[in-house]
This record gives structure tokens, sequence and C-alpha cells, in this order.
């Protein structure tokens, strides 16, 4: 786990989605073992905010601190210290699930085996990932977070789909990465297994 | 490198999983050069006079089919975001589109055009000089096709934008690709076009994937 120091602090972000200026004026900070809830009605800017913190989007003002420097400046550099998990599964219907993970562990490092069988998955590893349900599906794309030792994990509806079972092993991991000093980011409209939470209301 | 090689691997896989994806541009391109001899009849002095023509004009159209889902399964599903997001540069993450685009299909188009040629009795003397210029000239295919499917992405009808987008861009491949096999039919030598071809091939490989990297990032937002 690479420590993440002060952590992330956003400044005055605002931005664009298409035409329409979702937020403006947005800072928080975020240290290490903390956890944000992003609440606030559809529409409000909450998962352009997370593809925000991911890089993904463009900040229209305002800036993206991680350790008092430019999070922004070097992308692949940011790629590394977040998992992003949005609200697709980003799962190929042609590849196992065991294949599927196996790219993700490819690129960020990790052991796929074990990575599935934190979502108690491992014994659906060689069925294509279209014959999977679709809390199955969101299981195998929570399975990401357990294979790497990124600081930040982003998490858009994390929980959309998922039977209770599957809902207390989430909390684990999400307890496990808080132990280890990581830090959440995560958009819901339902409560998650998450202790001390801080909240930010968008919208 | 690792990750291009993965992001590579993965591409492949999944073209070997939708084989029949795959595949279709090929039987395409056999099937649309099968067409000539059947529209214009088998006279051999005037299929042969047109076979190079015919094989490169088909040889282009079947490039641009799989590009459609090129980038648009992985925008559709989210896995997008993920390869934006695998610490691989975007331009870098292009470029290992296009390679895998060139295995997948120029590469058997390559293969399938000697064929195509001797079926519609292009002159032998030509043959060599049509390959040597399909070898660049497929690299160049998948690279504007690469930066066009990017360019469009994200866009309503984009399927449509698409051809519309790169043909105009490859012109140039077909023009020297053609006047290479020409030459060598004609008994001159087919070097200048091939040099030409060579030539845009060394300016697109650096700035294709760049286009095509900026055009991703766009996308994503």
């Amino acid at each position: 786990m690479s420590a993440a120091g002060e952590g992330l602090t956003a400044e005055a972000l605002a931005a664009f989605r298409g035409e329409r200026l979702v937020f403006r004026d947005l800072g928080f900070s975020l240290a290490p073992a903390e956890a944000l809830v992003l609440v606030g009605p559809n529409g409000s800017g909450k998962s352009t905010l997370l593809r925000l913190l991911a890089g993904l989007v463009r900040p229209a003002a305002g800036r993206l601190l991680w350790d008092r420097e430019d999070a922004l400046a070097d992308l692949p550099a940011h790629a590394a210290r977040v998992v992003y998990v949005g609200h697709q599964d980003a799962v190929k219907p042609g590849l196992t699930a065991a294949e599927n993970l196996r790219f993700a562990a490819a690129l960020t490092g990790g052991v796929a085996a074990e990575a599935l069988a934190a979502v108690g998955l491992e014994r659906l590893a060689d069925l294509p990932a279209r014959m999977l349900s679709a809390g199955q599906k969101r299981r195998l794309a929570l399975a990401r977070l357990a294979l790497g030792s990124a600081p930040l994990w982003l998490l858009d509806e994390p929980t959309l789909g998922l039977d209770t079972v599957s809902i207390d092993r989430f909390g684990g991991l999400l307890a496990a990465h808080r132990g280890r000093g990581g830090m959440v980011v995560a958009a819901t409209h339902v409560p998650l297994p998450l202790a001390g939470t801080r909240e930010l209301r968008l919208g | 490198m690792i990750r291009f090689l993965a992001v590579l691997g993965r591409e492949l896989r999944l073209s070997v999983r939708h084989g029949a994806d795959t595949l279709a541009a090929l039987l395409f391109f056999l099937l649309a050069a099968s067409l000539f001899p059947l529209a214009i009849g088998p006279a051999p002095e005037t299929l042969g006079r047109m076979a190079p023509g015919v094989v490169w004009v088909c040889a282009l159209l079947s490039a641009l089919l799989p590009l459609d889902r090129l980038f648009g399964a992985d925008h559709e599903d989210g896995s997008l975001d993920h390869l934006l997001l695998s610490g691989l540069p975007s331009a870098a993450l292009a470029g290992a589109k296009a390679t895998a685009h060139w295995l997948v299909t120029g590469l058997p188009l390559l293969l399938a055009a000697a064929p195509s040629a001797v079926m519609l009795r292009m002159p032998e003397d030509a043959l060599p000089a049509l390959l040597a210029g399909l070898l660049p000239g497929t690299v160049l295919l998948s690279l504007f096709g690469t930066t066009g499917a990017a360019i469009v992405l994200g866009a309503r009808r984009g399927g449509v934008l698409l051809p519309l987008l790169v043909l105009p861009l490859t012109t140039p491949v077909l023009i020297f690709g053609v006047a290479a096999a020409d030459a060598a039919a004609g008994g001159l030598s087919p070097r200048p076009h091939l040099l030409l071809l060579t030539a845009l091939l060394a300016c697109a490989l650096p700035l294709c994937p760049l286009a095509a990297g900026a055009a991703l990032r766009s996308a994503a937002e």
C-alpha cells in the first residue's frame, strides 16, 4: 500500500456534462482511511464528480490535488492511484470471469484467483461472463477492487443488484481497504456498509 | 510495454471468441472480389487490367467493416474507461487497438489478396508489387481506421459517419498502391510508388495514435 500522505484535496471544482454545468465551487478534502459518500438527486453530478476524480473528465475550473500536487497533470500516474468502478460493469461477455479479471490483474497487479474468491465467484471462474447474472457481474466488477493496492477507490452505486451476503462481503473489502489507509469516494442512494463516513451533498 | 501487450492480448482473445465477426471482413473481401468477374464478364484482358484496383478497393472496404466495433463495444459496456485508466497513455492504447485491427483484419486481407488477384487474372509480374504495396497499405488502413473510429466514438450515427471520414483519408494509399501494381504490370519500376506509401506510413505511424488517443479521451468525457 502506497501511503497517501496528505490525501486528496479538491478546490473549487466545476464540471460540465455536455452543455450543462452540473456543479461549481465544489471543495472537499479526504485524508487516508476516510470515506466520503456523495448524495444528491439524479443528475446532480455524482457520477461526473467520480469520473473527474478518476481523471476521465477534465474539470472546467478548479484544481484536484494529491499530496499537494496537481493530480491530473500526469494522467497515467494518477490512473495508478485509483480504482474506478462505474455504474457499468465493464465486463466482457465473451471472456470468462477469470479472464476478465486476469486482464485487470495484468494492468494493476494482484492475483485474479484471490480477487475472485474475495467476492465469492471462485466457482464461476471458468464460466463466460455472459452467463453471469446482473448481481454476479456486479461482483465481478467489484473484484477489481480486491486486486491492486491503489489508495483511492471511486465507486458509483457499488451495491446495485447485490444480495445481502455480497453486501456484507463488500463491506469487509471496504473495511480492510480503509484499515490499510485507503480512501473511498462513493456515490449512492442506499446505505453502504461503511462506518464513520462523511457526506457530500450535491445539487 | 507489458500493459501494451496485455491490451493487445485481450483484443486478440476477444477476436477469437467472436470468430464470426472476425471472419466477416475476410469473407466480405473474397465475396466482393469474386463479384467483379460476374459483373464485367470473364474476359481475361479486361479483368487483368482492373485486378489491382479491384483488390485494393475491396481491401479498403473490408478493412472498414470491423472499425465500428473497434471502440464501440468497449465504449458501450464501460470497458473504455478502464482501458483509459490502465496506466497506459491513451496514444499507446490507440496503438494497441490499431495493431490488433491489423493482425485480425489487415494481415488476413494481405494473405487473401494473392489468391484473389490470381482469380482476377492479374498479370504475374504485378503480383509482388501488389503485395508489397498492400503490406504498408493495410497498416495505413488500420491506422487511419483506428483514428476515424476514435473520432466518431460517441457521435450519433457514428457507423454512417465513419466511412465518410476514413475513405477520403485513404485515397492517397489507394492511388499509390494501385499505381505500384500498374507500374509493375506495365514493365516499369513500382519503387517510387512503394516509397511514397512507406513515407505515408512513416508519417501516420506516430501521428495517428496521438490523434486517436486524444479523441478517445474526449469521447470518455
